[in-house]
């Protein structure tokens, strides 16, 4: 493996996905055919009777044997097609296409806030062992892992909303006072600055300020940890005792050497953070009335609408491989230990 | 706590030393201390909670409903004009049930898995790998939607999916555990004295690796509780009027951008407040346990 060079590893880490992707699919198969009931009786609705049952089972091909059905669930998935919400009469596919910009544009920006609070503080409470930031850091760290998001939410909200004002109200994605910024990148903040209209991009970063910290506030916590166990560790090691006494300045052997090698690990727990940002997704916009995926697929699960739910459920776990897929492309990248065999 | 000291075999001895060692966990750790205060009266609270509160918790009162904390009503009364702290005290048994029973079965089944997994090693192994990689490919607390939407919206499936979602922690835990001991002295005396591979795994092998597994279930139960509570927020499992920290903020939710806070935040801070103290104790156990892993 080490011998190999970067472009083979990187596809040497694609070819790896493939089987887990198979996994997923044949989950989430499983999952759509695990109906409670009969799933035919249900998309029949109330008032079927057994004959228009039995047609809607034999249309949706449920009475053929389960592999063949499994190949018509996989066929479908190729042409994009994750059946029809009951709740809006909507394909699916299209509902979570519309939806996926905001709930991305969340997810990432709290993403990016955890990661400018929580390296810095990983990084200061390792070079400072047991001093006020270490403990700052411990505290965070513990809290900040404790905390549900949708109650930290909803304190946000009393906070800054009710009693200071200083929030929009929690609402959506942007005030009805403005219009939608024309579509580009489906981030509305981004939008807002190509079309050059800052008062809308404001305004949209206003409404995205508390759901975003909500939910950087609970990735904050791993990130933090992480950053601050791997950079004691490899400030401890041989090679940056090396650097030291050969009189390297501070700086450098602290980010040029120590941090680029503490970065791996920090990487690597990326991955789990990512879980718990997509699973934490769901409840922040659930609290703040963001229209992301999460929130469509918590009203589809109000009104039974299994379809929508199951598609939201493959939906986040493809994500979430090509974010892991992602972190792996970037580990390979920045992992100074490949430089000196190429 | 109780495995740590399970290796006492006299039966006089085995109740002096369990006190030592509390004492010495106690001690070691002021934080452990306050920790293990926070569990005890966590743990009194889900045995007795029902009689140790004021009020009924379902019982809703027209005259006195939005009322603010005060010393009639410590945490103040809901939209219906039941008691706050009532339902937050009783609430504690619903939510730690869901959570111990989830963590409980992904604990047996987990860890079984991953002990035959590590144990026999080949396609075992393989197989029981590639189903925990297939779970963990999911973002969890989405797959315990999916799950409990596609099995029925019920207590039973929370638990269940509850349980799944924390099952390849466990498995990979114990595969990991078992499979550093399977060359061990005792293990290789254990098979020449003609033991079967069963007694060798139930009876050498995974006691000695039940203290990592100990701190394992501890970090996991915060996280469990919390995962429990958000499905229930979301409107899966528990229903209403059922006292249960999840719906009690999510019922409060509402009342939280008209200025009544104590609905949502009472039971929040509950919530958290359990959390913290697993999380706590699972840190202090993990630092009497392995040393290194301190972070």
């Amino acid at each position: 493996m080490a011998t190999m060079s970067r472009t083979r590893l990187i596809a040497w880490r694609v070819v790896q996905a493939v089987p887990v992707l198979i996994g997923i699919v044949i989950v989430s198969f499983l999952l759509t055919r695990a109906l409670p009931g009969d799933p035919a009786a249900y998309f029949a609705g109330p008032a079927a009777n057994a004959e228009s049952i039995q047609q809607i089972r034999v249309s949706m091909g449920l009475d053929r044997p389960l592999p063949l059905q499994f190949i018509s669930y996989v066929q479908d998935l190729f042409r994009g097609d994750l059946g029809t919400a009951i709740s809006t009469g909507q394909p699916v596919i299209h509902e979570l296409t519309t939806r996926l910009p905001a709930s991305l544009e969340l997810t990432g920006f709290a993403l990016l806030f955890s990661m400018i609070i929580a390296l810095p503080l990983g990084i200061l409470a390792a070079t400072r062992p047991n001093t006020w930031v270490d403990h700052l850091c411990r505290a965070v760290v513990t809290a900040g892992v404790s905390l549900p998001t949708f109650f930290t939410g909803l304190a946000l909200i009393y906070v800054f909303y009710y009693l200071l004002g200083w929030a929009p109200s929690p609402m959506g994605r942007l005030d009805f006072l403005y219009l939608s910024p024309p579509k580009v990148t489906g981030f509305y903040v981004i939008d807002a600055l190509i079309d050059r209209d800052l008062e809308t991009a404001w305004g949209a970063l206003s409404q995205l300020l508390l759901p975003a910290i909500t939910l950087g506030l609970f990735t904050l916590a791993p990130i933090a940890r992480m950053t601050r166990a791997a950079m004691l560790q490899t400030l401890e090691s041989e090679f940056i005792r090396t650097a030291r006494a050969a009189g390297l300045p501070r700086r450098k052997v602290l980010f040029t050497y120590a941090l680029r090698n503490a970065i791996l690990p920090v990487i690597t727990t990326l991955g789990m953070v990512f879980s718990f940002a997509l699973g934490a997704n769901v409840l922040v916009e659930q609290v703040f009335s963001w229209p992301g995926i999460g929130s469509y697929a918590v009203e589809a699960l109000v009104v039974s609408d299994y379809a929508s739910v199951q598609g939201f459920v493959l939906t986040m776990a493809l994500l979430f491989v090509a974010l892991n897929l992602l972190i792996d492309v970037i580990y390979t990248l920045v992992d100074p230990r490949l430089n000196t065999q190429e | 706590m109780t495995t740590l000291t399970s290796a006492s075999t006299t039966k006089e001895g085995a109740l002096r030393r369990f006190v030592r060692h509390l004492l010495y966990v106690m001690t070691d750790n002021p934080v452990t201390a306050v920790a293990f205060a926070l569990f005890v009266l966590i743990v009194i609270a889900a045995l007795f909670g029902p009689w140790l509160v004021p009020y009924n918790p379902l019982a809703t009162d027209s005259s006195s409903t939005l009322q603010a904390p005060s010393w009639q009503h410590w945490f103040g009364t809901d939209h219906l004009g039941r008691d706050v702290f009532s339902r937050v005290v009783v609430a504690t048994r619903l939510d730690l049930m869901i959570a111990v029973t989830a963590v409980a079965i992904a604990f047996v089944v987990g860890s079984t898995l991953g002990a035959i997994a590590g144990f026999y090693g080949g396609w075992t192994d393989r197989i029981t790998g590639r189903l925990m990689d297939t779970i963990m490919a999911f973002p969890l607390f989405v797959l315990a939607m999916g799950i409990v939407a596609a099995a029925g919206n019920t207590i039973e499936n929370i638990i269940y999916a509850t349980a799944i979602i924390n099952l390849p922690f466990y498995a990979r835990m114990a595969r990991t555990e078992v499979a550093v001991r399977r060359q061990a002295g005792y293990v290789q005396a254990a098979r020449l004295s003609g033991n079967r591979d069963w007694r060798i795994l139930a009876f050498q092998i995974f006691p000695n690796s039940l203290p990592p597994m100990m701190v394992q279930i501890s970090l996991n139960m915060g996280w469990a509780i919390l995962n429990a509570a958000g499905l229930s927020f979301i409107g899966l499992g528990v229903s209403p009027p059922t006292p249960e920290w999840g719906i009690m903020v999510a019922e409060g939710a509402n009342y939280i951008v008209s200025g009544q806070w104590w609905l949502a935040v009472f039971p929040g801070l509950a919530l958290m407040l359990a959390v913290f103290t697993f999380n706590l104790l699972g840190d202090g156990l993990r630092d009497l346990v392995d040393p290194l892993r301190r972070t």
